[in-house]
């Protein structure tokens, strides 16, 4: 009895999911090329558009693969197949840590694919700075995969689609991930201080400073990302309980 | 496939029985479960014992799947307790001691049949050889298809081979025909008899009474979430297989028909009287002795919903409504 080969086909399923493998990879660099390749030497955000257009980017593919393992619970459920992995051995904790392996590994692709665009147009960082700007877009992508979770858990598959697609719009607004900034100081710029995907977006910017995350995007990520793994342990809980 | 390679290879179809974990088989006690009003299962009490074959038959609604989710522990009972080989379900299942074909669910999506099957003998300590169980249910013939392109047929064959593949003890099958076609139900029970002969204890739900009396030991009928009969195959198919008299007698007082010996019960429907009887021969001569009137006589053997009726009239709190969803389940089965 081994979990790997869990892992292995959950890998594989996704994979073989190719419009929606397509479009997470797809999607944000088609955008990027259509904003950010007329803007080359524009400055925004007191970094070069391409970076912080990038980054953004980055995220947002992100966002999407995120998005995945709350798609896949849903379906699962719907469809009776949650039922009938509860009479075997496997731990429904493994099959969600598949899950969750899985979207950091779409995400992975799709973020070193909008890389190799804004290097394309101009990016210029040196290694340590890539890495960086890779590894904060990882950690802060937890608080959404556990937010996928819950949704896949509360939200019928057929209406799940269009609530994440939703959720995922909305923090990408906040967030500043299309390219624009509701606001540059006051209370709204506040509230984009307080939501996770701001603070991704700002992580090019991060990184071309040599620095970290200041305390507060830290204190904002961590957060987010407890409240809704909570959030998620109990929606599985609720879940597992109702029978 | 890695699971192909003798060195996994650990369970054969020769060899099922791996443990002594089947001592105490299956005992459910007192088993209740309510839905709001509706309550699905009412204290039943029920043991099975290992290597028994066992069919929970009744008519849609009957509680038969209720009754199966709370034996795999995807229920929890309201009150009464479940016990499969001396431990609760959650730990029997967790033990890979089960193996269960649900009613409902769609197969995994994006992987192919082979893959389906060995990803579910993945989860199981000792599971058998894969090829050997797609061998075995017929999967075989389209183990490289994608499972979202399966006939229903196929579909039901797939997961049979992924309730198979882990060599659980206990099998449980709810409805495991439903959806697919005479042909294909041969077939499956054809496999399944090749493996309930080898020392499994197989406990499947069905609404048809042929299907129980062929592949069961024993046939526990259940309706309105009650057991109203247990008993070897041939004793329920014998109650259940009554002989039936028709006439026409105008003004028979269906009292008094009643009564007649060899007769079980008598209905009226206008100038033609039913009688339901245990000795048919008896009583026909018992009519016509006390009613040379009756004419246009008529000896068949009773339907199945004419024998459901009977069994289930000791219900006392069996409402009509009901007993006519049971008619209308049992006489579907016999329509086919």
């Amino acid at each position: 009895m081994t979990s790997a080969t869990h892992f292995r086909y959950e890998i594989v399923r996704t994979f073989r999911n190719r419009t929606f493998y397509a479009v997470t990879v797809a999607l944000p660099l088609v955008l990027f090329y259509a904003v950010a390749s007329g803007q080359r030497s524009a400055t925004f955000d007191g970094v070069r558009f391409p970076l912080y257009f990038m980054t953004a980017m980055a995220v947002y593919g992100a966002m999407f693969a995120a998005d995945s393992p709350g798609a896949r619970i849903a379906r699962d459920r719907s469809g009776g197949w949650t039922r009938q992995l509860r009479i075997t051995p496997l731990r429904a904790r493994t099959d969600i840590a598949a899950k969750v392996l899985t979207a950091y590994l779409i995400a992975l692709p799709s973020v070193v694919l909008v890389f190799l665009a804004g290097a394309s147009l101009g990016v210029r960082l040196n290694a340590s700075q890539w890495l960086e700007i890779g590894g904060l877009l990882l950690v802060g992508l937890t608080p959404f995969i556990a937010l996928g979770i819950v949704l896949g858990y509360l939200v019928r598959a057929d209406a799940l689609t269009p609530v994440i697609g939703g959720v995922v719009v909305l923090f990408a607004l906040v967030g500043g991930v299309y390219g624009f900034q509701l606001a540059h100081s006051g209370p709204l710029f506040d509230v984009m201080k307080a939501v996770p995907s701001y603070w991704l977006v700002q992580a090019g910017k991060t990184a071309l400073g040599g620095g970290s995350w200041p305390a507060q995007g830290w204190i904002v990520i961590a957060a987010w990302t407890a409240v809704l793994v909570a959030a998620a342990a109990l929606a599985y809980r609720r879940s597992a309980a109702r029978g | 496939m890695r699971h192909y390679t003798a060195g996994r290879r650990q369970g054969t179809l020769v060899a099922m029985v791996h443990h002594n974990a089947q001592a105490g088989g299956i005992v459910l006690s007192r088993l209740s479960k309510s839905y709001g009003q509706v309550r699905a299962v009412r204290s039943i009490d029920l043991a099975i014992a290992a290597g028994e074959t066992v069919a929970l038959l009744g008519p849609n609604g009957a509680g038969k799947t209720t009754t199966i989710d709370m034996m795999l522990g995807l229920t929890r009972p309201d009150a009464g307790t479940v016990s499969v080989f001396g431990r609760t379900p959650a730990a029997a299942v967790r033990a890979g001691w089960v193996g269960g074909m649900l009613q409902t669910g769609s197969l995994l999506e994006h992987l192919k049949v082979r893959e389906l099957v060995s990803l579910m003998a993945s989860y199981y300590p000792h599971p058998l050889d894969v090829a050997d169980v797609l061998r075995l249910t017929g999967a075989d013939e389209f183990a490289d298809q994608l499972t979202t392109k399966l006939s229903g047929g196929q579909a039901q064959r797939v997961r049979f081979a992924a309730a198979l593949v882990g060599d659980p003890d206990l099998l449980v099958l709810d409805e495991p025909t439903a959806g697919i076609d005479v042909a294909g139900r041969r077939e499956f029970w054809q496999a399944m008899r090749a493996v309930a002969g080898r020392g499994k204890t197989v406990l499947f739900a069905t609404h048809y009474l042929e299907e129980a009396d062929a592949y069961a030991d024993r046939i526990v009928l259940i309706a309105r979430g009650r057991i109203i009969a247990d008993g070897p195959a041939t004793e329920i198919k014998a109650r259940a297989g009554a002989r039936m008299i028709r006439a026409t007698l105008p003004g028979g007082d269906p009292a008094v028909l009643g009564a007649l010996p060899g007769v079980v019960s008598a209905d009226r429907h206008g100038d033609a009287v039913l009688l339901s009887c245990s000795d048919a021969d008896t009583a026909l001569r018992a009519l016509l002795g006390s009613f040379p009137a009756a004419r246009d006589i008529e000896v068949r053997g009773g339907s199945l919903e004419e024998a459901f009726l009977e069994l289930t009239a000791d219900d006392e709190t069996a409402s009509p409504v009901t007993a006519d969803a049971a008619a209308g389940a049992i006489a579907g089965g016999e329509a086919r």
